[in-house]
């Protein structure tokens, strides 16, 4: 019993011990964003590495998802005979929601993890010890450039990710289901508000990409520098980016959309 | 560090597609391009109730979306609801003898306002009043007296009651 | 140790340095001098932290006692800028090269020129080149990191790190793992590259014939203390017998063949106790607490 309380104890330490470093390490890399600013060439390389390299699988999950949204959505309302709401129906549920979220764990799956096994690596080879000792701050040279990439990044596959969509749910729902063309856009036009949609769904990208980012990245900075121990952060980075991203989706969506 | 030209392309590439995909949103999305053209004009309409018609909700002719509600206020001399619609400036050759109706678009969808061109060749023009006003239809209220209705005639006409329940 | 001379002609020097990893002492008290222009070794058995003792020098570890001093300056008190500075004029030699692996040889070696002058791109390329000569990997300046073997990888680190024309150059396990021949390569290079470009040079190695032909002194550490120093011939008819039996290499002597343990015939007979027992071993725990701190 006393095991049991000490390894609790052990537990709940490590956690506030983690999450202490995560957040010096969070303080470290937003102040080495300055450094990233006068040197964009830094950024623009991770810009391809997390951006240009997600955007295939972001477009083509996306593309699936407004189809099945189509066809889920024409079952649905056509029963209700309102075919000609599937517009806002499917434009609604991915830029506020589907959108965000979706493209956000598949940057967690694609770009997070690639990110935490570099960084991961790069520590257990010694380079980041070795950019120390060549006086280069590891945190500005290799982990703001990164983190500011993933940060911006996120929005633009997420618009990607809806627009994607739009046209996917416009492609099975008028395409192949005879919903008016016309009518698809103007209910679509009619119902979504820029304000409280499109830049609902803009702020929430933008939040889920800081966080994954963060997370892959500390994950990557704090693994222990072994096969193993980069293996586990990378499987790490997925899962805490994952529950993070659902649940601050969710908090999110409650303060964004709670008083209508 | 070296230039890498195919780098540079596609990430220009990734910000141009991703830039145009908020536009995308933006304006074949959501209703952001209603916002833009700045020349309108405002009617009043005053209705015994306006149901479930709100702020920035549809404002049309013959189906064709012209305007959008601007206020929705209660007037608590007359117990009416005062409608202030902004009408895009080009269709500025309605007659004021217009009648304005709340209707719903389907059975689930919007309430909207409705304007039915009348026969005068005189047009509404900024702060024109509309004076002929037909009130949402409450479907509670509509729901009531179809049953009330329909129950009469149950007792009056028992044998009809598949033709009358049907409608 | 008070010394004023030694201290006005040593580049690097410790003192009383006391350093622990969780319960256990890596260094106890210790005090090492490291003269300008020298050659010094430091040796010793795996494990007795000599690459500790390297990263408390460049300022990466902090120890619980003592002070290091290079050039004048106590490294633990400077400023985080001011440490950056002095490490420009410290170069380090990584066990594995650390080079970095997304870019190629040239820019390996172009890197800390690049991050840290102003120079334009054919003084860099010419630079460069230089410094790849000097260790003999012109040739190879395409190739990328996966492409070279351990001892090409470590003659690029080498050249990288005289790239910025430090003061001093920290060698860690430089010829661990390799074949004869590079290991001859790079003695002669270490050799060479102090004597002409006179640098401090520190050696950290358990190879006790190839450091002892180029250190001027060395150093023998053990379990946390200094347990032999002098110049090679001194150390090499060092009376004590643990210095001994690290030069010569017997399997047995002071330094027990065997991991400390209880009783082998104990151990035989007895089953282990079970998981969640008061008397867990201690290096256990240890293991455990490690994982999560």
């Amino acid at each position: 019993m006393m095991e049991f309380f000490r390894f609790l104890g052990a537990g709940t330490r490590a956690s506030f011990a983690k999450l202490g470093r995560a957040t010096f390490f969070l303080v470290d890399m937003l102040s080495g964003i300055s450094s990233v600013v006068i040197r964009p060439r830094l950024l623009l390389k991770q810009l391809y590495s997390v951006g240009v390299l997600s955007f295939l699988i972001i477009t083509i999950s996306g593309l699936f998802v407004g189809m099945v949204l189509g066809l889920q959505g024409f079952y649905i309302l056509s029963r209700f005979g309102a075919e000609e709401t599937l517009g806002v129906m499917v434009a609604a549920s991915l830029v506020r929601e589907l959108g965000p979220v979706v493209a956000a764990l598949l940057f967690a799956g694609r770009a997070g993890s690639a990110l935490t096994a570099e960084i991961g690596l790069m520590k257990a080879t010694e380079q980041l010890s070795g950019m120390e000792m060549m006086a280069i701050d590891p945190i500005k040279r290799i982990i703001s450039p990164r983190f500011l990439a993933g940060v911006l990044s996120m929005p633009l596959l997420a618009a990607l990710f809806s627009a994607v969509g739009i046209i996917g749910g416009q492609i099975v729902g008028s395409g192949l289901l005879g919903v008016d063309d016309g009518a698809y856009w103007s209910q679509m036009q009619a119902n979504l508000d820029f304000q409280g949609d499109i830049i609902n769904g803009v702020i929430k990208s933008v939040v889920f990409g800081f966080v994954t980012s963060w997370i892959a990245l500390f994950e990557g900075y704090d693994a222990i520098p072994t096969a193993e121990g980069v293996s586990r952060a990378t499987t790490r980075t997925v899962v805490n980016s994952a529950f993070s991203i659902l649940g601050l989706d969710f908090i999110l969506t409650a303060l964004m959309f709670g008083d209508n | 560090m070296p230039h890498n030209n195919t780098q540079d392309t596609f990430v220009g590439l990734f910000v141009a597609a991703g830039i145009a995909a908020l536009f995308f949103l933006g304006l074949q999305v959501s209703n952001l391009s209603s916002f833009s053209h700045g020349d309108t004009y405002q009617v009043i309409a005053r209705f015994s109730n306006s149901g479930g018609l709100k702020v920035k909700s549809a404002v049309s002719a013959a189906g064709v979306k012209i305007g959008s509600v601007r206020s929705i206020t209660f007037d608590p001399k007359t117990y009416e609801s005062v409608v202030a619609m902004e009408i895009d400036a080009k269709y500025k050759t309605l007659p004021d003898d217009s009648s304005a109706s709340v209707f719903t678009a389907g059975l689930l969808g919007e309430q909207y306002v409705s304007l039915d061109g009348g026969g005068s060749s005189d047009y509404l023009k900024n702060g024109s009043k509309i004076e002929i006003t037909n009130s949402a239809i409450i479907l509670e209220k509509a729901l009531g007296q179809f049953l009330f209705k329909s129950a009469e005639e149950k007792k009056s006409a028992p044998e009809d009651k598949k033709s009358s329940g049907k409608k | 140790m008070d010394n004023l001379n030694s201290t006005q002609n040593s580049l690097v020097s410790v003192h009383n340095l006391t350093f622990s990893r969780g319960k256990k002492k890596i260094f106890n008290d210790i005090s090492l001098e490291f003269e300008r222009g020298k050659i010094t070794a430091i040796m010793g058995p795996s494990g007795t932290g000599k690459t500790t003792l390297l990263k408390i020098i460049g300022g990466q570890l902090f120890p619980a006692h003592g002070s290091v001093t290079v050039n004048g300056r106590n490294v633990h008190h400077l400023k985080h800028d001011e440490l950056y500075a002095l490490r420009k004029r410290m170069g380090m030699l990584f066990q594995s090269g650390a080079l970095l692996t997304d870019m190629n040889v040239f820019n390996n070696v172009a890197f800390p020129l690049r991050e840290h002058t102003q120079l334009p791109e054919s003084m860099i390329r010419s630079l460069v080149l230089m410094k790849l000569e000097a260790v003999g990997l012109r040739g190879a300046r395409d190739l990328m990191p996966n492409e070279l073997s351990g001892g090409m990888a470590r003659r690029v680190a080498l050249a990288r790190a005289i790239a910025l024309d430090p003061m001093m150059i920290m060698y860690d396990e430089p010829f661990t793992g390799q074949d004869p021949i590079s290991m001859g390569a790079l003695v002669l290079l270490i050799k060479s590259l102090n004597t002409t470009l006179g640098l401090t040079s520190i050696i950290v190695s358990h190879d006790v014939q190839e450091t002892a032909a180029i250190a001027d002194y060395i150093y023998v550490l053990s379990e946390g203390k200094v347990v032999g120093q002098g110049t090679p011939q001194e150390i090499q008819k060092s009376e004590s017998e643990w210095v001994q039996q690290f030069m010569t290499g017997a399997a047995d002597g002071p330094v027990h063949f065997h991991y400390p343990a209880k009783e082998y015939m104990d151990d035989l007979l007895h089953s282990e106790k079970p998981l969640f027992s008061r008397q867990r071993p201690p290096s256990d725990r240890n293991a455990k607490r490690r994982r999560y701190s």
